[in-house]
Parts: structure tokens; C-alpha cells; sequence
């Protein structure tokens, strides 16, 4: 029952916030929302963690540990963006469109709803169809703010993402025709699980690469990641956070659901495509880390950085490396969704993106000061942060079942990286201030969601709760390991 | 049982047929006559599902034609005459970034390509009409996808990215004839939405910036 309400809530909050009732109706109702989907989030995951699997609606819903873990990663965000909006798109957005300020939390609703309904819909055909959906309802979202650049980042993110969709829909329509020679099975995940060693090898390989490369594109795998920084630096920071933070994980999920299935054929490895596409991933970003002159985009190049990690994790295979992937995901969703807080907050405060003229920021604005350097620290992976301990978990894996090599690479990678990302969040901080007053006044829903949203990133790297480690657990096991 | 032999051939003739719309998109030259293409490449598609359905007796693949025509020829070119203005469709020269005999050439080489992909697909135990359903169907994908990167205007671009989903579903009618939910639902849906996203992004582009060369526009990249 609760898989339905999932769904059906933030249905309700996209209708109720295209009312056209007064300036201050929409952010809340859409509030509300977040916090019974975050609320019902919770206890999906509680029981998933307990028992392994829930199922409801004849089978048209269901959700395993690996789908709980995206679920909860994207309630939880979309309940922080979500808080964040209410003072943000208020202070951003000029008198006389609130149309569109009703259109916005319309779409935020759908965005979010799209993106629960990838790991709870049972068929994977119509789990496709959420994916694309995703695309499709966030395509306004980026371009919000109406600049040239929002609109070309815009442009870019729904016809590059809408092709690696359709790329990837090729690669499905094989996987059926695949598991229709083996017999019938339903469509979905498990059923093509057990589908797969009847499946020729033949259809299996096309179909996974077409939905690696597809699918990747989505995630902002190199080299189809073109798309990634501009439209993670132009949409406004609450979207950011979500596009960042959940909905490049939410694709990977499906990209790392296939391994079960493709694992098992014979004369397909699929591992090492993912600690190829990983460590290309990871390497082009260091690369751009280096260069880069725009603080929303370096935090983009972290996350093209982040969805390579846990794609090498993936491919290095065993229960611990799996382990370590489904924590780096926690790890990513939360520090990336705070940095882009943090940077919403910062353009509120100087006004610019441009990372070579904001300087002394310690002085200016101490909050973003602070929350630029902890939420730097938190997705560079420095310790006590939960990114620091899911690299060293993958890494002792890598090192465990003898892939020395890969495990080298990485971590000198992420050393260079984490240099670097630290090297530009150093100059915005520190030094003498060169503006004056603050260019907009700080609201105070955003500095609530910063508080709010400290509380997981200091706890999480030190201490996991029981039911979480068990959700973890049952995610790597799904994961194949 | 109707004759397998003559559908066949009708099949072949209109996978040649759809692949030579899908090469006429990479090279025309002005904008009304794409979308005229992609129209005339819809109806082809229509029917190859209609003969593979009369073949099989699947009555899912005339569901699937009578969706394609409703949304592909109807439907979408209404939304893009709608959200479009119509002087995007007066544009005469299409501007891009390769001239027309190299695209060409390039459109030949990844014909061939198509081929060499969807031959070790084709060993597998199928119909004979996988022989020229598939290797088409990935042919035309990669002509759309080529289109949208050679193509510097908004509604071009976005023929190509229909056209490679045209692409998917002409070798989608052969490999999964009993196609459930998925090219249903996906043809009825989503396909339209696509375009209605794209055609008000493409709207809002022109008020804004007065244009729709969205190749031109090159502010955000790497310094």
C-alpha cells in the first residue's frame, strides 16, 4: 500500500500546486508532500532492510534493498530541495511570473515522482518509460531562469539525454526478444534474472551495450557527458541538487541492475566496461577539475567524477566492492545535494558563478563560507565524511581480490581530485573580500535546509545505523555481489 | 495463411524505401521538406507493421500502426506547426556543419556499420524478416543520430532525434512482434511529448534569442 501512496502523493502535490491560490500556496503543499513521501520512504526502507523484498498491487509495484536505497536517497533530497525552493525560487524569480512559479513546483512534483517510480515499477518497460520521463518533465526545470545560457543547457540536456533513451530503448526491446526465446517470463528484473542463461549470448551483449552506452549518457559517463556541467550549472540550485544528487544515481541503478542478468551468460564479462567507462569517467573529470572556472560547474565535474567511482566498485565485483558502491551512493546523494546548497547560497551572496572573482568569502558571508568548505571536504572524500569511508571500503576490496592496478589508478585520481576541488574552494574562501554587501539577502528556508541537511553529512561517515547497514547490505546483494 | 513470400518482398521494398527517408533527412536542405521526410518515413513504418502484422496475425503491430499514424503523421506535425513559428519552416538553407556529399559519404560508412552490428543479432533462430527489419532499423538510428550532429537548427535536430526513434521501432516490429506495454505505450506517449517539449523549448529559444541555430549557441564549454 505504501508503494502507491508513493506515488500517488506527489501526483496530488503537482495538481494542487497548479491552483492558482495566492503567492504562498504551492511551496508548502509541495513541502507537505515531501515529508509524507520521505515519511513513507522511511518505512518502505525499514521493511525492505527487515525482509528483503515488498511487493503490492499484483505485483505492479515492488522493491528490493538496492530500489529501498534509491527510493529513501531520492526522498530525502527531494525533501530538502524542496525546503530549499520555498525561499529560493521566491528571492530568484521576479515579481509577475508566478505562473511559472506555479509551473515550477507542478513540474518539481512530477520530476520527483518520475524518479521514485524508476526502482518501484515491477516492469521494465514501463520503467523506461519513468526514466524518459525524467528527462522530459525536468527539461523546463533547468531552463528556468530563462538566461540564453539555462535555455542551451536546456536544449542540450533533452535532446542528448533523450537520445541515449532511445539508444537504450533498442537495447530493452533485445533483452525481451531474448527472454521470449528462453521461454515466458515477466518482464521484469527477476524475471530476466532467470531468463538470462536460456537468452542466446548473442542478444545479451548488443542489448547491454546499447543500454550502457544509453543509459550512460543519462548518468554523464565520458565521453557522453557533454551535456552534464552545462545543465548542472544553469538550472537553479534546488534542481541542481536533484539532477546532481539523485537523478544520475537513479539511472546508474538501472545500468548496475543489468549485471545480475548479464553476469551469468556465458562469454559476456560485463566488468570490465564498467571499470573501463569508471575509470574514464573518473580521469576526464580530474582532468577538468583542474581548469575549471565555475564553481556550480566544478561540482558537476564531481558528480561525472562520483558515478565513474561507483561504476568501478561495481565492475570490480564481490560482496565488499558492492558494499562500497551502494555506500558511495548514500555518501554522493547527500554531500552532493549539500554542495548545491552551498553554491545556491553563495550566488544569492556575491552574485556570480565565476570562481576567479569571488574571494574572501569567509569574511562576506561566513554561512556560505562554511557551508561551501564542509560540503567541499564532505564529496572531495576527506575523513570523517561517508565518501572518504565508502573509497576506502571499495579500495580495500580492489586490493582484496588482487586488482591492484585499478585500485592504483583510482586512488591516485582521487587524490588529484580531491587537490584540486579543495584548491578552488580555498581562493573563494579565504583572502580579502573584494565586493561589498551581499547582493540578495540569504532566506531563511534555505539556511533551514543547510542545517538540515548537515545533520546526515557529519553523522553519516561516522556512524551508520543498524537498519541502514542492513539496506546496504540487501542493496550489494542486488547488485549481484 | 497468407503468402509469406510476397509480404516479404512488400517488406523489403519498404525497408528500402525508409532508409532512403532516413538519408534524405541528413541531406535536404530546407526545413519543410524534413519534416515532409520524416512524415513520408512514419508512413513507411506504418507499414512494415501492417505487413509483418498480416504475416504474424499479431494484432499488436496494427495497434502499433494505427498509433504511429495518428501520432507521427497527425499528431506531431500539428504540435511543431503550433509551438513552432512558422518562419522557422520559411528557413530555405539549413545551416550545418558538414556540406552535403561528405554528410553523405559518412551516411554510407554508417549504413555499413549498421550491418556489422546487427549481424551477430542476426544468427539467432528469427523471422525472415529480422534480415531486413533489423539492420535498417539500426541503419535509420544512426542517420537521426548523425543528423542531429551535423544539423545547426532546433527543428531539424529534433527530426533526427524522431527519426532515430522511427529507426528503433522498425526493427522493434520484427524482433518483438508481440510487443507488450513498451512500444505501445512508449509510440502513444511519449513520443508526442517529446516533441511538445522540444517544440516549446525551440519557441522559447526563438523569443529569446531570435534564433534557432541552437548549434550556434556556444557559451557554456569548457575554456
Amino acid at each position: 500500500m505504501e508503494l502507491a501512496a508513493l506515488l500517488l502523493v506527489p501526483l496530488l502535490a503537482s495538481g494542487f500546486s497548479l491552483l492558482p491560490a495566492g503567492r504562498r500556496f504551492a511551496a508548502p503543499v509541495t513541502l507537505l508532500g515531501s515529508v509524507i513521501v520521505l515519511a513513507l520512504a522511511v518505512a518502505v526502507a525499514a521493511e525492505a532492510a527487515r525482509s528483503g523484498r515488498v511487493a503490492a498491487s499484483g505485483e505492479w509495484l515492488t522493491c528490493d534493498g538496492l530500489g529501498a536505497l534509491i527510493l529513501l536517497l531520492v526522498a530525502f533530497v527531494g525533501f530538502t530541495a524542496a525546503l530549499f525552493s520555498w525561499g529560493y525560487v521566491a528571492e530568484s524569480v521576479k515579481h509577475g511570473r508566478q505562473k511559472s512559479v506555479r509551473l515550477y513546483y507542478a513540474l518539481y512534483n512530477l520530476f520527483v515522482l518520475s524518479m521514485l517510480a524508476v526502482p518501484l515499477l515491477a516492469n521494465v518497460a514501463l520503467m523506461w518509460i519513468a526514466v524518459e520521463l525524467t528527462t522530459l518533465v525536468s527539461a523546463f526545470l533547468v531552463g528556468f531562469e530563462d538566461t540564453p545560457e539555462a535555455l542551451e543547457a536546456a536544449w542540450k540536456y533533452v535532446v542528448l539525454t533523450t537520445l541515449g533513451a532511445v539508444l537504450a530503448l533498442l537495447g530493452f526491446l533485445i533483452l525481451y526478444w531474448g527472454s521470449r526465446i528462453a521461454g515466458l517470463t515477466p518482464f521484469t528484473w527477476s524475471g530476466l534474472v532467470e531468463a538470462a542463461p536460456n537468452m542466446p549470448p548473442a542478444l545479451l551483449w548488443p542489448a547491454f551495450l546499447f543500454i550502457l552506452v544509453g543509459f550512460g549518457t543519462k548518468v554523464g559517463l565520458v565521453p557522453m557527458h557533454t551535456w552534464l556541467p552545462d545543465a548542472h550549472s544553469q538550472a537553479p540550485a534546488s534542481i541542481c541538487a536533484l539532477l546532481s544528487g539523485v537523478e544520475t544515481t537513479t539511472v546508474l541503478y538501472v545500468i548496475l541492475r543489468l549485471f545480475p542478468v548479464v553476469g551469468v551468460a556465458q562469454g559476456l564479462d560485463a566488468r570490465p566496461w564498467f571499470v573501463g567507462f569508471g575509470l574514464l569517467s573518473v580521469g576526464i573529470a580530474t582532468l577538468l577539475f583542474i581548469h575549471v572556472r565555475d564553481f556550480k560547474r566544478m561540482f558537476a565535474f564531481s558528480t561525472v567524477e562520483h558515478m565513474g567511482i561507483i561504476l568501478v566498485a561495481a565492475g570490480l565485483g564481490g560482496a565488499d566492492a558492492h558494499l562500497g558502491a551502494a555506500y558511495q551512493m548514500v555518501g554522493h546523494a547527500i554531500a552532493k545535494s549539500f554542495c548545491f546548497f552551498a553554491a545556491g547560497v553563495t550566488v544569492l551572496s556575491v552574485g556570480t558563478q565565476d570562481i576567479a572573482s569571488v574571494r574572501g568569502l569567509a569574511r562576506s558571508s561566513p554561512l556560505a563560507a562554511t557551508a561551501l568548505i564542509a560540503g567541499g571536504f564532505a564529496i572531495a572524500g576527506a575523513p570523517p565524511f561517508a565518501v572518504f569511508v565508502s573509497e576506502f571500503v571499495i579500495f580495500k576490496a580492489g586490493l582484496a581480490s588482487g586488482q591492484y592496478l585499478i585500485v592504483a589508478l583510482l586512488a591516485c585520481l582521487v587524490v588529484v581530485a580531491f587537490c584540486a576541488v579543495m584548491f578552488h574552494i580555498n581562493r573563494m574562501v579565504f583572502g580579502d573580500a573584494q565586493h561589498e554587501a551581499p547582493a540578495m539577502a540569504v532566506p531563511r528556508s534555505c539556511k533551514v535546509t543547510l542545517a538540515l541537511a548537515a545533520i546526515p553529512l557529519v553523522i553519516i561517515g561516522i556512524y551508520v545505523p543498524a537498519p541502514l547497514y542492513d539496506l546496504l547490505k540487501a542493496a550489494a546483494s542486488a547488485m549481484g555481489g | 495463411m497468407p503468402n509469406t513470400s510476397i509480404l516479404f518482398a512488400l517488406d523489403a521494398l519498404t525497408g528500402a524505401l525508409f532508409l532512403l527517408t532516413a538519408i534524405g533527412v541528413v541531406a535536404t536542405r530546407q526545413v519543410l521538406a524534413s519534416l515532409q521526410l520524416f512524415i513520408l518515413q512514419s508512413l513507411l513504418l506504418t507499414l512494415s507493421a501492417v505487413l509483418l502484422g498480416i504475416a504474424q496475425g499479431s494484432i499488436h503491430l496494427f495497434a502499433v500502426a494505427a498509433i504511429t499514424i495518428a501520432t507521427k503523421t497527425l499528431l506531431i506535425p500539428w504540435l511543431l506547426r503550433h509551438t513552432v513559428s512558422a518562419e522557422v519552416y520559411r528557413t530555405r538553407e539549413i545551416e550545418r556543419v558538414l556540406n552535403i556529399p561528405s554528410s553523405l559519404l559518412i551516411a554510407a560508412i554508417l549504413i555499413v556499420l549498421a550491418y556489422v552490428v546487427a549481424d551477430p543479432l542476426l544468427t539467432v533462430v528469427g523471422l525472415p524478416f529480422d534480415q531486413v527489419n533489423l539492420p535498417l532499423g539500426i541503419a535509420a538510428m544512426f542517420l537521426g543520430a548523425f543528423t542531429i550532429a551535423v544539423r545547426r537548427e532546433a527543428v531539424p535536430q529534433l527530426l533526427g532525434l524522431l527519426a532515430v526513434e522511427n529507426g528503433v521501432f522498425f526493427a522493434g516490429v520484427a524482433i518483438v512482434p508481440n510487443l507488450p506495454v513498451i512500444a505501445e505505450l512508449a509510440a502513444a506517449v511519449d513520443v508526442p511529448v517529446v516533441a511538445l517539449v522540444v517544440g516549446m523549448l525551440t519557441r522559447r529559444i526563438h523569443a529569446r534569442l531570435g534564433t534557432t541555430a541552437v548549434g550556434r549557441l556556444a557559451s557554456l564549454r569548457e575554456q
